[in-house]
């Protein structure tokens, strides 16, 4: 049956029409009610977002963007990098990381390290938030803390150094036998469990932050939670933490150092991931620097004439191998038949596309400090020349060694992010087309891929490693046999004399010979073929000025920045 | 009715148990490890922090302690946010994500059966051809599509302004919620427009409406009163689905428009395998949808007199 109105139609249409253009305005303004109504109601909950724009030069503020807010700050069990950024800015340890990323005193006004341990004294001047001194047992509290098994700290082992420390986080020592006493409130001494180079490294890093023992036992398992539960001692404290919406970080007057610190605050009412939102908060004058940019944001950013910035961000990237005896990986010949067609420099320029980013020659880093000068200067990688004719006679030997009558087909384990993905893609036609090796991506998210990498169900991963000290100590030891990250389970007996031999000796020279045969071990046994080291790009505004970037602390930091009226 | 609404609401607790059963066996069975991350750790700092999470005892005893506590409304502690209990992220997240979920399904509703009744109004005619092509836009094209597009034209906007007209992201004033919210309702609204226009041509034959006319009613007041009211019915139907959908939907514009709301944990738990906060949210939200379809059904038993609730 046809759908037929009656004859009136066109009035009715005018009327009925008019009609619904009624309730539409009634509509509307019932939103607009609607909307008041519930912005009332969650104002109440207490959220709100900032209403400055990037940069208020007037007051000192400067607003900003961050992927995620700290999961917790509780320095003895932080682990991501928001965090260990926000507890640089509202914490300081010992020592601390200056704007050109040497050590300077903290805490500690100065210190003495000997071959059994160490002593620090601290500063008279150096004050929690409440304004009570910081004494030395609030360090030896918070190194107890950390150590405690119940606290179960994932970077426990960064104390490890500390005498009997691996024994009590382990629950074979009781607390009190850690090697670390306050003689007094300003004298903190430490014993070593062996000779240590680089135990000024180490203080800089957040678990070696104070914790006021009162305080923290009046948190009740909440310390590090909320802007209330934290007492702060750094060049900013926070005022506002609204979870998930807005962390607001004001100078702190009472901070010893505060006439180094230039802004009053520093405001971050966003979060978000998206880094395209990131860009459009930026171009929109809300935020003052977009600290990540990814690939797909490089042409915006050319397009619009803004300044560039590149800074390394000290991790290297590169693939790992399978060591188990039950995979083709094992094999010497058919590591050596891949290392000799894989070239860091293609996969940078052609794949990565990002500039600042360094084709991978060692699994240690061009910045890393040697005896004098840079360690990869003074023990030079050693190079790979590109040669597919050789790779095909080793991967004929391993097929041989192997008993195959084909090239093998190899897992290749990566993580499920679109830049991963490109890059695996780049090595199934590189090692298929060079090598007839037929390469089957696995590509897993985040807690997948590490499962398996844990598990050791892969032929070859993509990995990445960033240092936690600046020591070449903190990428060596990555390839010691007992290490939990070795996950392909590489074992050589005298890689692992080498980096015991690291780990104990004060010699720099002895330390860096040492550093340097391991480089030559990991390259000729290919225990892994280096990718890059990663490079990062940023945008900011230019009246922003004095902002560090650094491998290793906090970073983005901004105790040092400042702002200027015109550019 | 109240015998029926009683029945219900033990059917929707028997429900949600069920869910969280399900939720709990699948999360354990998904390959991964919720203590693991970037840097491994030795086997003793490894046991103490399955201590710490309990996930040293029998998955089925971590069961039953889980159920235990959820019966009594504790949901634990977070694995990722270590000292936030599961609790006070959804106290604090949800109605964040409610306010926009509401705001967006007002808009849908309202627009739904507004669009939709003017499309039907103007059938075969240039109106309704020119809204039918931006419904089937609206139901094709993606959220996250429409919310980056709609951002990207905020910034042109303020650009072009001058001033900041309307915020590009982020939380607490009305300005913040009005763009997020019309963006997350746009596709259910395009899908009501859409069934109120076919449900709206179905009822124009249908006898009542011609007994309206041969009494003699004026055909506005037919198409008001008696066309309009009825074709609403099936709106409201899938309005109880939608409401959750919307509201757990919320992820995407969570994400662009950097507002704090349940959808982000919720994503972020089950890519971080954070157990506690998979299952309280899971719970949470299915909870919320088992009763918001309850509550429908009650409502459409007040709504039209045939339906009678027994």
């Amino acid at each position: 049956m046809p759908n037929t109105m009656p004859d009136v139609s066109n009035s009715l249409t005018r009327t009925a029409s008019f009609q619904l253009v009624w309730l539409g305005i009634a509509a509307t303004l019932g939103f607009a009610l609607l909307m008041v109504l519930l912005s009332w109601a969650s104002a109440l909950t207490g959220s709100g977002s900032s209403t400055l724009s990037a940069i208020d030069a007037e007051s000192g503020t400067l607003t900003l963007q961050l992927s995620t807010e700290p999961p917790q700050l509780d320095s003895t069990r932080a682990t991501d990098s928001v965090s260990i950024m926000i507890l640089g800015h509202v914490m300081e340890g010992l020592l601390r990381f200056d704007a050109n990323n040497q050590l300077v005193p903290g805490v500690a006004e100065r210190w003495e390290i000997r071959e059994d341990g160490a002593t620090f004294w601290l500063r008279e001047d150096a004050r929690w938030s409440d304004g009570l001194p910081v004494t030395a047992h609030d360090f030896s509290f918070a190194w107890h803390t950390a150590l405690a098994p119940e606290t179960a700290s994932e970077y426990a082992f960064i104390l490890y150094p500390l005498k009997n420390a691996e024994a009590i986080n382990t629950g074979t020592l009781p607390s009190d036998a850690l090697g670390v006493r306050a003689v007094n409130d300003r004298m903190l001494e430490v014993e070593f469990e062996q000779p240590l180079a680089y135990f000024e490294e180490l203080v800089a890093f957040p678990t070696y932050n104070p914790i006021r023992e009162d305080f923290y036992r009046n948190r009740d398992g909440r310390y590090g939670a909320d802007v209330g539960d934290l007492l702060y001692n750094g060049p900013f404290e926070m005022t506002v933490w609204v979870h998930g919406a807005h962390l607001r970080l004001e100078k702190n007057t009472d901070y010893w150092d505060h006439e180094r610190v230039r802004l009053n605050v520093i405001d971050i009412p966003y979060f978000t991931t998206d880094t395209t939102a990131a860009l459009n908060l930026y171009k929109d004058g809300q935020i003052a620097i977009v600290d990540y940019l990814g690939a797909e944001q490089l042409d915006e950013v050319l397009q619009q004439r803004w300044e560039l910035l590149r800074f390394g961000d000290g991790s290297v990237w590169f693939l790992a191998f399978n060591f188990d005896s039950g995979r083709v990986t094992s094999n010497w010949h058919l590591r050596k038949a891949l290392q000799l067609v894989t070239d860091p420099s293609e996969l940078v320029n052609r794949i990565i596309k990002l500039p600042g980013n360094l084709p991978g020659e060692s699994l240690f880093p061009v910045w890393l400090q040697g005896i004098d000068g840079f360690f990869r200067q003074e023990y030079p990688a050693p190079q790979i020349a590109l040669d597919a004719d050789a790779a095909r006679e080793h991967l004929r030997l391993a097929m041989e060694e192997l008993g195959l009558d084909e090239p093998p087909s190899l897992a290749l384990l990566v993580d499920d992010t679109p830049g991963a993905g490109r890059q695996a893609e780049y090595f199934q036609n590189l090692y298929g087309t060079q090598l007839g090796i037929d390469i089957r991506i696995d590509r897993q998210i985040f807690k997948q891929r590490l499962a398996k990498m844990q598990n050791q169900d892969f032929d070859i991963a993509t990995y990445g490693w960033g240092p936690d000290f600046a020591d070449p100590l903190t990428f060596g030891e990555l390839f010691a046999s007992w290490n939990p990250n070795n996950n392909g389970r590489f074992s050589n007996q005298e890689y692992d004399q080498s980096v015991r031999l690291a780990q104990s000796s004060l010699d720099p020279r002895i330390r860096m010979d040492a550093f340097g045969r391991q480089q030559e071990i990991l390259s000729e046994e290919v225990a892994l073929i280096p990718n890059y080291e990663r490079g990062r790009v940023y945008i900011k505004d230019r009246r922003l000025q004095g902002v560090v970037r650094r491998a290793v602390g906090p970073d983005p930091d901004f105790t040092n920045a400042y702002i200027v009226e015109t550019p | 009715m109240y015998a029926y609404t009683l029945k219900r609401l033990i059917q929707g607790v028997i429900t949600v148990w069920f869910i969280a059963t399900a939720t709990f066996v699948a999360m354990h069975s998904v390959p991964g490890d919720p203590l693991l991350n970037e840097r491994g750790v030795n086997e003793e700092i490894r046991r103490n922090l399955e201590e710490r999470y309990g996930l040293d005892r029998p998955i089925f005893d971590q069961y039953l302690i889980y159920m235990a506590n959820m019966a009594k409304g504790d949901f634990g502690i977070s694995f990722t946010q270590q000292n936030r209990s599961v609790n006070d992220i959804i106290r604090e997240h949800f109605p964040v994500s409610a306010t926009l979920g509401v705001l967006a399904i007002v808009f849908a509703g309202l627009g739904g059966v507004l669009w939709g009744a003017l499309t039907a109004l103007y059938r075969n005619r240039l109106p309704d051809v020119i809204v039918m092509f931006l419904v089937i836009l609206g139901i094709s094209v993606p959220s996250f599509v429409i919310a980056a597009l709609s951002q990207l034209a905020l910034v042109g906007l303020n650009d072009l302004v001058g001033f900041s007209v309307l915020p590009v992201a982020g939380w607490g004033s009305i300005l913040h919620m009005l763009i997020p919210s019309l963006v997350l309702g746009l596709g259910t609204m395009a899908f009501l427009t859409r069934l109120m226009r076919s449900s709206m041509l179905e009822i124009v034959s249908a006898d009542f409406i011609r007994t309206a006319y041969s009494k003699g009613l004026p055909p506005t007041r037919v198409f008001i009163k008696h066309q309009l009211r009825n074709a609403i019915l099936p709106v409201i139907t899938v309005l109880g689905p939608a409401i959750a959908a919307i509201t757990t939907g919320g992820f995407v514009v969570e994400l662009v428009f950097a507002i704090p709301g349940l959808g982000r944990f919720f994503v972020q738990a089950v890519q971080q395998l954070d157990y506690t906060v998979i299952m309280g949210t899971t719970v949470f939200y299915g909870a919320f949808l088992v009763f918001m379809v309850i509550a429908v059904d009650l409502i459409y038993g007040l709504v039209d007199p045939r339906v009678r609730l027994e």
